[in-house]
């Protein structure tokens, strides 16, 4: 195996070395200067309350994302101009490949997996989830996974075989270097930590709901959560097998993707994306159950149609694990195969366009608030609309070998994952901010973020499309000024750019509003519906004081209108508390250690370090701990202070 | 404390069964002439009995509170096995590998 | 069975109950693991590069003898749980010592057959079937011999706490484990051992 420890020879990345080290050193520093370990180590780091796991799960994807959004400009000003020598072939196929992998593991899921610990419990009424202190572990596999990924591009070196990875590429033979390894342990990292968050969701809302909440009761962002944690414990296991198969074939000399050796590389792509296809929905389904919180909530009417919106969710789910074969019609399927999946692919068009109907009709005749949170959802139905239609075109397997690997496609799946994850992401943000924090984001800067991150999306991906159907294949570092693309792209670049503005305003945003917006902005600022409202902003750590019963849909909404919102004294009991655990980070760094060594294939080290990760296991075993009561008078006492009369 | 029969009936039954249907299978295999994909299928078939037994007899997948989703779930689980087992073969050995 | 009046111990508490269907929807995860590598092991069956098949090495007999021990081991972990919920701590730690001797047995043959390919010349790295083999039939040997370290540490709760709540409910979801992995290799008898036969 070829490596250097770390990576040399290149000025940028020299200069990004430097740079991590320098901010390393200067976080450790300013939180040993205020004093702070105590409080991150107790307060967050063993916590076991889903709303800061929440928390840090967003930090985490915040962060992300800018790291993922970097890598997008860099490929955008590499092609604004043909023959352009700003990156090499070998830097953009390493940008690109993380570019894809940091944007959907490791900013879409956690993302939309930290608004899910937040909000769940909260809308169904519960203390916590069933597990607390898996859902830690589920944090900090995920995070670690993402540092070990993260510091691939100045250690050791990048993958560089496109998200995908697909076999032979990805394989020893044409990538003998280091960066591979990191896909394949890192991927495996997190994908085991999402595993457990699903099982622990599905318990959460199946065993947990407060009394009288039927199935049919849940608001929709619970029944998008339920299904989407269906979704990753069916999808997750597959891809933990097709990685493990990976690891094998580039560590351990096995065959399962080498021809000459009887194996087969196409069952790598179709392991992958067994996996992959339903990955795209569960990061999409979270998003519709966010839209339909905030576009019923802005149109004060109830969600139209809550059935058949349900309905078209399970049906998405369970169409979207059949539909696998459409990413690769052109790789020489029978024609029996390509029609069956040409057919099921155009058949999850038919739930996905209910449901835009669905929103469509509940603003309908309701009296629409235009705050960010609706701005958001209503530019999500005309762009995901335009990546849904252009979808249906891919979906044919005739036609996909024209589009297939081109421009077009990328243009198509960010018009389906930016309105899908990431508008959806900030309308829950500017939704639930006062419930996370007890403050509101500042609605005037968000308009800036709002327009120019929607514009500067337009501008960035409608021109794919066009270079796309004129030929440009994806992943093509560069072009020459013959083939007439490059005003197109030049026009891209330029929206790529308008969009960094966007999101410059949201980090600006944040920090204003952490800084000047007002603390005071009461329980329940947006005069919602669902039961999260119905707790303080922020939320106390035991959630709700007591157990609301259930009657209605919209239960919150209800008990406001007939009054019949407010608790009783009497009510309030000692509550269970889980205690916090040191358990969960110590064996997700054991997990990250290991992972470490294992890229680089010292399997002597990475053998001695999980005997950590097996210490970890036999520690909980035998920890009987039982958590620990709130005392009924505490609890009145911060329930005075928000609620003012008790 | 429930009562339970001191006679563990269930699980004998279930050893004995399951004990009979491995030696039938193996008898089919080497002591029958019928085809191998008919002999294929037969064992399949007691597998499948087998696997039942284990889950039936002695996970008791129907027992407490959440029986029915236990069912629901391992239904779910054996269509996603039966999706990727046959999906899989299906996809892979028609079209580029049979040419 | 039979008069089965109210719920046993670890149904007891709400947490218990959370923890088993969490487990169970665990092993829903487990099938879709083992059905991929089913899947591979079936694409790649053939992919021998010239080199033995399973019928050239497949030992029967051994492969019969695991399959009675784990059979065994299976009803023998029953009766544990028969014993747990007849309350009869002593009867349970036997029939659990005698699965876990039966679930060493079987590793110790499964290792020995593993060693007998080796020498056959069939590895991980001598073709995809080998490799395919060996991975399918690994991760069901890891996961036995995870199994019993799960269950020598349940024995040391058992033994200091007694049967509770708790310890009856880890008890419980080790045996489900266990029925599990039987269930996998009843899998794996048929449909690569009997099947590599009739090739
Ligand atoms: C923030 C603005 C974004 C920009 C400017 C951007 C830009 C790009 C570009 C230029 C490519 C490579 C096209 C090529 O040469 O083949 C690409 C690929 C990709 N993008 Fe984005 N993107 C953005 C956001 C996202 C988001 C939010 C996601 C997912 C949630 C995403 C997922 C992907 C994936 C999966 C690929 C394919 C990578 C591969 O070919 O292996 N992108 N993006
Ligand atoms: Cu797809």
């Amino acid at each position: 195996m070829k490596y250097d420890f770390f990576v040399t020879g290149d000025p940028i990345i020299l200069m990004s070395q430097i740079g991590i080290g320098l901010t390393m050193i200067g976080l450790i520093a300013l939180i040993t200067y205020l004093k702070k370990w105590t409080y991150l180590w107790k307060e967050w780091f063993t916590t076991v309350d889903h709303k800061k796991i929440g928390i840090m799960y967003i930090i985490a994807g915040v962060l992300m994302f800018f790291r993922g959004g970097v890598d997008g400009l860099m490929m955008k000003a590499q092609t604004s101009r043909p023959g352009l020598e700003l990156l090499n072939a070998q830097h953009y196929d390493e940008i690109f490949t993380t570019h894809g992998i940091v944007m959907i593991l490791f900013m879409a899921m956690p993302m939309l997996i930290g608004i899910m610990n937040v909000l769940i419990p909260l809308q169904i009424g519960a203390r916590d989830v069933a597990f607390p202190k898996l859902n830690a572990l589920s944090f900090w596999s995920f995070f670690v996974a993402a540092l070990l990924f993260n510091i691939s591009f100045v250690i050791g070196g990048s993958p560089d075989a496109g998200w995908t990875s697909y076999f032979p590429l990805a394989g020893k033979e044409f990538s003998p270097d280091i960066g591979n390894n990191y896909y394949a342990i890192a991927l495996q990292i997190s994908g085991i930590g999402t595993l457990a968050t699903g099982i622990n969701f599905i318990v959460t809302i199946l065993k947990m709901r407060a009394p009288g909440m039927k199935l049919l009761k849940m608001p929709m962002f619970t029944w998008t959560s339920l299904v989407t944690s269906v979704l990753i414990v069916a999808a997750f296991p597959i891809l933990t097998i097709a990685l493990l198969m990976m690891t094998l074939d580039r560590m351990f000399g096995a065959h399962f993707f080498t021809v000459a050796a009887g194996g087969d590389p196409m069952l790598w792509l179709n392991l992958f994306w067994l996996w992959g296809h339903p990955e795209v929905y569960i990061v999409v389904l979270p998003a519709f159950g966010m839209f339909s919180e905030v576009i019923a909530t802005f149109s004060r009417k109830n969600l139209f149609g809550y059935v058949t919106m349900v309905v078209s969710i399970v049906a998405i789910a369970f169409l979207s694990m059949l539909v696998w074969v459409h990413h690769f019609y052109t790789m020489g399927n029978s024609a029996a195969v390509n029609s069956v999946f040409s057919i099921t692919t155009m058949m999850i068009a038919i739930p996905t366009g209910v449901k835009i109907f669905n929103w469509l009709f509940t603003m309908r005749k309701g009296k629409i608030q235009f705050s960010n949170a609706m701005l958001w959802s209503l530019a999500f139905i005309p762009c995901f609309t335009i990546g849904g239609v252009t979808g249906v075109m891919l979906a044919m397997a005739a036609a996909d070998y024209q589009y297939h690997n081109t421009m077009f496609l990328v243009a198509h799946f960010h018009y389906v994952l930016i309105p899908g994850v990431v508008f959806a992401v900030f309308a829950g943000l500017y939704y639930w901010w006062p419930k996370m924090f007890g403050f509101a984001l500042n609605e005037k800067i968000g308009k800036w973020h709002f327009w120019l991150f929607v514009i500067g999306f337009n501008l960035t991906f409608m021109p794919m499309f066009f270079v796309g159907l004129d030929g440009m294949s994806r992943r093509m570092y560069t072009y020459s000024e013959s083939t007439g693309w490059a005003p197109w792209l030049g026009f891209s670049a330029v929206g790529s750019l308008v969009m960094a503005a966007g999101f410059a305003a949201l980090v600006y945003n944040l920090y204003w509003s952490f800084r000047y917006a007002s603390r005071d902005v009461g329980s329940d600022p947006w005069d919602a519906r669902t039961l999260e409202w119905a707790t303080a902003s922020p939320v106390q750590e035991y959630n709700f004081a007591v157990i609301p019963e259930v009657t209605e849909l919209d239960q919150f909404w209800k008990d406001k209108k007939e009054g019949t919102n407010k608790i009783k004294k009497e009510d309030i009991k000692d509550i269970h508390m889980p205690s916090n655990s040191a358990v969960p980070i110590i064996m997700g760094v054991a997990f990250g250690i290991v992972g470490f060594f294992l890229v680089f294939e010292m399997f002597i080290l990475s053998a001695i370090f999980s005997v950590g990760i097996i210490a970890c296991l036999i520690a909980n075993s035998f920890d009987y701990d039982d958590g620990y009561h709130i005392p009924a008078k505490k609890v009145l006492e911060t329930e005075r202070k928000w609620r003012g009369d008790l | 404390m429930k009562k339970q029969s001191m006679f563990p009936l269930n699980h004998v039954l279930g050893f004995v069964l399951s004990i009979a249907l491995t030696v039938g299978a193996v008898f089919i295999v080497y002591q029958t002439d019928f085809s191998a994909s008919v002999k294929m299928n037969i064992i399949g078939t007691l597998a499948i009995f087998q696997a039942l037994i284990q889950l039936i007899m002695f996970m008791h997948i129907t027992e407490g509170k959440s029986g029915g989703i236990n069912i629901i779930n391992i239904a779910y689980a054996i269509f996603l096995a039966i999706v990727v087992v046959a999906g899989s073969i299906w996809v892979l050995t028609t079209g580029h590998a049979a040419m | 069975m039979a008069s089965q009046t109210s719920t046993p111990l670890e149904y007891s508490t709400h947490q218990n109950e959370m923890t088993i269907l969490g487990f169970w929807i665990f092993l829903g995860a487990e099938i879709v693991l083992f059905a991929t590598l089913f899947a591979g092991y079936f694409v790649l069956e053939n992919g021998v590069a010239d080199g033995p098949t399973l019928k050239d090495i497949l030992m029967m007999k051994d492969v019969l003898i695991e399959t009675f021990l784990l059979l065994t081991s299976s009803f023998t972990m029953g009766l544990a749980l028969h014993q747990m919920r007849q309350n009869n701590l002593k009867g349970m730690l036997i029939f659990t010592v005698i699965t876990l001797l039966l679930g060493a047995g079987f590793m110790y043959m499964e290792i020995n057959e593993f060693i007998h390919y080796v020498h056959e010349g069939v590895t991980m790295q001598t073709s995809a079937f080998g490799s395919a083999l060996f991975t399918l039939l690994g991760t069901h040997g890891v996961h036995v011999t995870l199994g019993i370290g799960w269950v020598i540490l349940l024995i040391i709760q058992l033994v200091r706490r007694g049967i509770t709540p708790v310890t009856s409910r880890k008890f419980f979801i080790v045996s489900l484990y266990w029925h599990f992995l039987d269930v996998i290799w009843i899998f794996i008898f048929t449909f690569v051992y009997l099947k590599g036969a009739l090739m």
